[in-house]
């Protein structure tokens, strides 16, 4: 019995890195926190696509973050990576990363503000 | 607050219906109470997720050989706020030891900055983290834990203790209490606001 919600025994029966072809790196390598969303176009080619495929587009009609759908999966961050970045490649799925400054690689001022006024209004 | 607002129009709108992310590091040393301190204010249960040591890591981890291939493996626990429809932030629970920094360069990439916990009874632990931040200039403001309501040393002497600079902020929280984990993340947003507008 796993601990899933719904009852239904979600661990993987292959190597993780097998689901990758043994790939460490996707060519869009995204960042753990990038939210992502199932496309139409994805929706429509869910049938033909593979199992695990099939469950993260299952998964992403409504927005997760790469590390959500890791956790969600049981699969390493690093599987989950390539598999989102193939699939976002692909148009299946559709992204969104922090907007950061010009220099540097921390949020800008504009949304940090929007982040003091989301948190104070908790 | 001593920033000023800035009038720019927003450059954050989202394009395409999906949410912004944003993110906080929680850091510290193990035990130290950085899931208790996610849970406390995520709207999920804290999950798990796994991240893999690679070879990248080769030399910096100290187990010996710089071509030695390790299998270590790192959980990590994070959570999930909604700020509105369209902006999501996630907090990253971190281990602060040494040997866990290879994932650190990946995960402070684009984050806010980090909240670094601290139990005094165990000030050590949080030494590279602190280090680590302070030296990669991620903002980072430290919350002294204070387990049963106590503190063992006063925030003044973690401060010193810890050689943290003046401008960097030293707070007092509770990681299983929801208004004190807020404030602790108010104040690093803050902190990280200032730092931008400077």
């Amino acid at each position: 019995m796993s601990d899933d919600f719904d009852g239904v025994d979600r661990t993987l029966r292959v190597r993780p890195y097998a689901l990758t072809g043994g790939r460490t790196r996707s060519a869009n390598d995204l960042p753990i926190e990038t939210i992502v969303k199932a496309t139409l176009r994805g929706l429509s080619m869910a049938s033909q696509l593979t199992l695990e495929r099939k469950r993260i587009l299952t998964m992403c009609t409504v927005p997760l973050s790469i590390a959500e759908v890791s956790a969600y999966m049981h699969i390493p961050l690093g599987v989950a990576r390539v598999l989102v970045g193939d699939m976002s490649a692909e148009d299946l799925l559709e992204t969104n990363q922090t907007p950061v400054a010009r220099f540097g690689d921390r949020p800008d001022i504009k949304l940090l503000e929007r982040v003091l006024d989301g948190l104070q209004a908790l | 607050m001593a920033f000023r607002r800035s009038e720019a129009p927003a450059a954050t709108d989202t394009t395409n219906g999906v949410p912004i992310p944003v993110k906080i590091v929680i850091a510290g040393g193990f035990a130290v109470g950085k899931t208790t301190f996610v849970g406390s204010i995520s709207e999920i249960t804290p999950l798990t997720t796994e991240a893999a040591m690679t070879q990248v890591a080769a030399g910096i981890d100290d187990t010996g050989e710089a071509t030695t291939k390790t299998s270590t493996t790192v959980a990590m626990d994070f959570g999930r706020i909604s700020l509105g429809d369209d902006l999501i932030l996630y907090l990253f629970g971190t281990p602060g030891q040494d040997r866990f920094r290879f994932m650190w360069d990946d995960l402070v990439r684009g984050a806010i900055g980090a909240v670094v916990l601290v139990d005094t009874s165990r000030l050590e632990d949080c030494f590279s983290a602190v280090d680590y931040f302070e030296s990669n200039g991620v903002p980072f403001v430290v919350a002294v834990n204070a387990f049963h309501g106590r503190l063992h040393h006063s925030l003044d002497a973690v401060r010193s203790a810890l050689s943290i600079p003046e401008d960097v902020p030293v707070i007092r929280t509770d990681a299983r209490d929801r208004a004190a984990t807020k404030l602790a993340l108010l104040e690093l947003v803050q902190h990280a606001l200032l730092r931008a507008s400077s």
